[in-house]
């Protein structure tokens, strides 16, 4: 064993069913380090924080703290055995004092000492610089104030490994900073910090190492300062430079006199992405792209008025038009199939052909119910058309398959004939058989006229079917690609090399 | 900026909700006073409040109880009922002696809360649901034990309900010019010291603490470490427990069981915790505030029947009049949340005189 190591996870595997989460991954972890482990969506992160945190039970492997092997049975006896872990969602109680976060949940004392308490946290919070009081309800500080509270919360329970997950999602710059120097200052008295985060920048600016992971599998260990940020992006896409293959898209390019569907200027919204143009033109595919959690989605959803617009002229048809909810949106003929198709989109228990209809039926107003026979010839349309795997049209959605709930909530945009069609991942986590039939869909549609925004994490697919993408980074779009740049090498340069635009 | 911080705490939203339903109070029984300054301005009446409510005060304080908890007990109002009917027979039957009835009515109490509480806490089903059932339970026991109205005959309990407490120096002079002494109930002071002893309970015991914790947000409060299902299940319990002692502080103020006893009590105890400043969502409450919110219930119906409005009409003013004070302290809680940082403040002229009253530099 190495000098200093306080973490070693060897040989660690996880498989869900029908899906191998983690293969052979190992990861080491030294004292007094900030150790970011980064991947793409679905590349494990996750899922071997879990595992280390006890949350999921390792299918096979070693975890070693401080050199002995351990088997934590719960997140408890986890933190008992000295990981500490800070979750994206701040898991303190919002309803109860600062210093009752601290300390519940500890001790075996059945009285509560207020005084003692008050001055221990007090204690606490000034020796790691949080402006926060013991007495105030955690509700009252602000987001970044909560999550150093929980992090002090796991430090002061001795803890020697600290695992950050996404702690910064939440937080604006000035409070990212806050938590920066907490980590710093966290790391000089020895604490190792393993890190998760999907900002590029943030990972330059505290990591000493980085661990890459790539579909479940150990792409590398990394000193961070060794590894320029375009070669840290390369391998979290999952090409090297050399052998990139040359996919050209199958898409003509679009002639640019064809009118504009779509257009919109400093466009924002409650979602927290920086003001942006955007466009699409008849007939078009364009995408956006950049790592997860680079703000493409937020763009579309701000598109579709799905989050508060909170600033920005948009045109349909170059008629200027104020969207300001989904259902003008709607109106405008603009469809919108979104990520999450769980909590956003299908109606699990409601029937294949009430889930297709839906749209067009909020659309036409629900005092003007479609009869059955009408319903029923729509949903069979578009269950040939899509060719939806189902036993029948009155099948409940939730129990099809990924894909093909994929399919339906495709085909209730398709049935209200939108002009536009955003589609928001809606490859994820379908089989590629089903990937490659809505890939061809999408194309064809647009060489039917419709203008179609395309997201996925797959970079190839994206290059296969869009004929523009619009690079995002950091909630900023640092570039546009189209023709001849579509390549995944020009991606990532432009994500790598993509500055602030305000910067 | 962080000095300022540092003098001051913000105020918790549970804390502000308690000022308000006092504030409420005190407006309403000023209202009260002006209306009818008879009958309202005599400390007896105020008392007489608490005298004949001790039984809904006590519900109120073990409502709050479980909904602090994040829950719900709709069984209150039978368990009381049971107890009460339960306590009358068995002081009527031979042998019986008061200290046995109390430990009965506790018995039953708990017994109601145990049940309840295990299968809410560890086997996870709708509170809601269970403690419904648990009040048909109640009421079906309680017809079953006795259906017709019985009085409490024996000297020993009848000299208990008799027996009240002077205070020597409140009171009023009647019309003789003869002073009365005011005068308090048993049951007020059982109400009295239920209030206490659980306010106590849930500000200084580790028990206190991680209900506030569970109601605020019981995925949270696992991961902290709290055993939530026995935190649950302990506010149950003591839910059923408070439960038997109204059932016995009804029995001291009426000296009589009927089948009708205490019937509708959980919706004014829930309607009391709710003005009292205790939220359905959980988590925020103070349990000085549901003998507040019981009172300020109380007052209503005093003003209206006072008022001599027929009894049909009562309950709708006390329907609307509850629905107002909720949607006040919605807006309010609304109010603090999106500004971030609605503040209690001194108005500014007020701040300035009271600076140049104690001297201290502006």
């Amino acid at each position: 064993m190495q000098e200093g190591t306080v973490l070693e996870m060897r040989g660690i595997c996880k498989a869900f069913p029908g899906v191998r989460a983690l293969h052979n991954v190992d990861f080491t972890l030294r004292a007094g380090e900030v150790h970011a482990l980064m991947g793409e969506n679905g590349a494990g992160k996750s899922t071997l924080i879990k595992v280390l945190t006890a949350v999921y039970t390792k299918d096979a492997g070693e975890i070693r703290v401080a050199g002995a092997p351990v088997h934590f049975k719960s997140p408890q006896e986890a933190q008992d055995g000295g990981v500490g872990t800070v979750y994206q969602e701040v898991t303190l109680c919002p309803n109860i004092t600062v210093a009752e976060n601290l300390f519940i949940g500890r001790g075996k004392s059945p009285f509560i000492k207020w005084k003692g308490m008050n001055a221990g946290a007090k204690a606490i919070l000034d020796s790691l610089g949080i402006p926060a009081m013991p007495g105030q309800q955690l509700s009252s500080c602000s987001l970044a104030v909560q999550q150093m509270i929980a992090i002090a919360r796991a430090v002061d329970m001795d803890c020697k490994i600290l695992v950050l997950d996404e702690p910064t999602s939440s937080l604006d710059e000035d409070e990212v900073k806050k938590l920066f120097s907490l980590m710093r200052d966290l790391k000089a008295r020895g604490v190792a910090i393993l890190f998760v985060t999907h900002f590029l920048d943030q990972v330059y600016e505290v990591s000493d190492r980085i661990t890459v992971l790539r579909g479940g599998e150990l792409v590398g260990e990394y000193v961070a300062k060794d590894l320029p940020q375009y070669e840290l992006v390369s391998k979290m896409m999952g090409k090297a430079l050399e052998d990139i293959d040359e996919i050209k898209n199958t898409q003509a390019a679009m002639e640019s006199g064809e009118e504009y569907l779509f257009e919109a200027e400093g466009l924002a919204s409650s979602a927290g992405i920086s003001p942006f143009d955007f466009h699409i033109r008849k007939g078009e595919v364009n995408g956006f792209t950049g790592l997860l959690g680079s703000g493409r989605s937020e763009s579309v959803r701000a598109i579709f008025a799905a989050d508060k617009v909170t600033g920005g002229a948009v045109k349909v048809k170059g008629k200027r038009v104020k969207i300001d909810k989904p259902i003008k949106a709607m109106k405008q003929g603009i469809g919108y199939l979104p990520e999450d198709r769980k909590a956003d989109g299908i109606i699990a228990d409601l029937s294949v052909r009430d889930n297709i209809i839906l749209a067009l039926q909020v659309m036409k107003g629900f005092l003007r119910p479609f009869s059955k026979a009408e319903a029923q010839a729509f949903a069979d349309e578009y269950i040939a058309a899509l060719n939806i795997k189902t036993a029948s049209a009155d099948t409940p959605v939730g129990s099809l398959s990924g894909g093909n709930q994929q399919k339906v909530i495709l085909a209730r945009w398709l049935l209200t004939h939108p002009d536009y069609l955003i589609l928001d991942e809606p490859t994820r986590g379908i089989d590629i058989g089903t990937k490659v039939e809505i890939q061809k869909l999408v194309l064809r549609l647009a060489s039917e006229g419709m203008g179609v925004t395309f997201i996925s994490s797959e970079i190839e697919e994206m290059l296969r079917t869009c004929s523009r993408l619009i690079v995002m980074k950091d909630r900023h779009i640092v570039g546009e690609l189209a023709g001849e740049q579509l390549t995944q090498d020009d991606v990532m340069r432009t994500i790598a090399k993509g500055g602030r635009a305000d910067a | 900026m962080t000095k300022l911080k540092e003098n001051r705490v913000p105020l918790s939203n549970a804390n502000l909700l308690f000022i308000i339903a006092a504030v409420i109070l005190l407006v309403m029984y000023l209202f009260a006073i002006a209306l009818f300054p008879e009958s309202f301005t005599q400390p007896q009446t105020f008392f007489d409040l608490f005298n004949n409510n001790a039984a809904l005060i006590i519900l109120a304080c073990g409502m709050s109880v479980v909904m602090i908890g994040g829950g719900i007990d709709i069984s209150v109002g039978g368990v009381c009922g049971l107890v009460t009917m339960s306590c009358a027979v068995f002081l009527q039957s031979a042998g019986a002696d008061v200290g046995r009835s109390v430990l009965l009515a506790l018995a039953i109490g708990l017994a109601f809360g145990a049940l309840q509480g295990f299968l809410i806490a560890y086997l996870e089903i709708q509170p809601f649901i269970i403690t419904l059932a648990g009040m048909f339970l109640a009421n079906g026991v309680m017809t079953i034990v006795n259906s017709t109205p019985i009085r409490v005959e024996l000297p020993a309990f009848v000299a208990l309900f008799e027996t009240k407490l002077k205070i020597a120096w409140l009171g009023t002079v009647n019309r003789h010019g003869m002073f009365i002494p005011c005068k308090i109930s048993i049951s007020m002071l059982i109400a009295v010291g239920v209030i206490v002893a659980v306010a106590l309970l849930l500000k200084w015991s580790r028990f206190g603490r991680n209900l506030y914790a569970v109601g605020g947000n019981a995925q949270s409060a696992l991961m902290l470490g709290i055993n939530v299902k026995r935190t649950r299940f302990l506010s149950y319990l003591l839910c059923g427990l408070l439960s038997g002692i109204a059932g016995y502080a009804f029995l001291l103020t009426t000296a009589a069981g009927n089948v009708g006893n205490a019937s509708g009590f959980e919706m004014k105890a829930i309607a009391a915790s709710i003005i009292g400043g205790t939220m359905l969502t959980g988590g925020v409450g103070n349990i000085l505030g549901s003998p507040i919110g019981a009172l300020s219930l109380l007052t209503i119906n005093e003003i209206i029947r006072a008022a001599g409005i027929d009894s049909n009409i009562q309950t709708i003013i006390s329907g609307f009049l509850l629905c107002f004070f909720i949607v006040l302290q919605s807006v309010i809680i609304w109010l603090r949340d999106r500004s971030g940082g609605f503040k209690l403040q001194r108005p500014p002229w007020l701040k300035a005189s009271l600076r140049t009253r104690d001297g201290e530099a502006p």
